[in-house]
């Protein structure tokens, strides 16, 4: 046991751990920006997809006449008002990352961002 | 340590350790936002043991608590992460260890960063899914500064074990 608590080889390796946590970070970042999409679906199918990238305003109709308004703005997507009567898809606030959804139970609405590719991995077993 | 019985019984208070600090860490209500976030307390007794008894040591100890905890009281989801965690962090230690450059700070760090990364693969397997992935990033720095806690408390802990020896092991 050594009296200095951290030594040359402590810093260095502590320091490449934070460097590397750094670039997974940037990584994360960069992955996450480039071409998410917004997938709309309704009773099981997707009715729509529009790039997180651009704002917008969409009224998805859902099951039996219900309506959720969607609104897509500075890289988030959140249900700005819902015909559905707990309005519980309006409290679940803004998505942004890869795989967060909303779901409005009433309309039978389900909204997700998705990875470059579109849908995401698991829909081919989930379908 | 080469008294059969003085190993035994570190081996057994050292278990014991982090059992309790276990059972301590999970009356901590979870106040972090991210699932998985934990300061892991059990450690200390795991980085102890491996800078005061070795490596052997340090994996009874790290896999006991892992066993017992399950078994009193945990699930088997919570097994699997805790198992995937454990073991690949303490593997990762004591080959850093092994080395003799590092101390236990840095070797804790490590350990925690090894064991964030098991407990998301086994979560992304688990769960079939790659998005547990985008998790990575701030538990790997929750890891790190939690190990790097661990490693500052448990060096302390080893160089005052390593006093109390020299004074002929008297209180």
């Amino acid at each position: 046991m050594k009296n200095r608590r951290l030594r040359r080889a402590d810093l260095v390796l502590i320091a490449a751990l934070l460097a590397a946590g750094v670039l997974l970070s940037l990584g994360a970042v960069l992955l996450s920006r480039t071409g998410m999409t917004v997938v709309v679906r309704v009773s099981g199918s997707v009715v729509a997809s529009y790039p997180l990238s651009e704002d917008r305003e969409v009224e998805i109709a859902g099951a039996d006449g219900g309506t959720n308004l969607l609104v897509i703005r500075d890289g988030g997507a959140h249900i700005e008002d819902a015909s559905c009567p707990d309005r519980l898809c309006v409290g679940m606030g803004v998505i942004r990352r890869t795989g967060q959804s909303i779901i409005c139970l009433p309309n039978r609405v389900v909204v997700e961002i998705a990875g470059p590719s579109g849908a995401r991995d698991t829909d081919a077993v989930s379908e | 340590m080469k008294n059969p019985a003085k190993t035994a019984a570190a081996y057994g208070v050292l278990t014991a350790l982090a059992l309790i600090l276990s059972w301590l860490e999970a009356q901590i209500p979870v106040f972090f936002a991210v699932p998985g976030m934990k300061l892991g307390l059990a450690n200390l007794a795991v980085v102890t043991a491996l800078y005061f008894a070795g490596a052997p040591c340090a994996c009874v100890v790290s896999l006991l608590r892992i066993f017992l905890v399950s078994v009193l009281f945990g699930n088997s989801a919570a097994f699997a992460y805790s198992l995937a965690g454990g073991v690949v962090s303490a593997a990762v230690m004591i080959l850093l260890k092994r080395t003799g450059r590092f101390g236990t700070i840095a070797v804790s760090t490590a350990g925690g960063v090894a064991h964030v990364t098991a407990q998301l693969a086994v979560a992304a397997v688990l769960m079939g899914t790659s998005s547990v992935g985008w998790y990575l990033p701030v538990l790997w720095f929750a890891g790190i500064a939690a190990g790097a806690v661990i490693g500052l408390v448990s060096g302390e802990v080893c160089r005052a074990l390593e006093r109390w020896k020299k004074g002929g092991g008297r209180t």
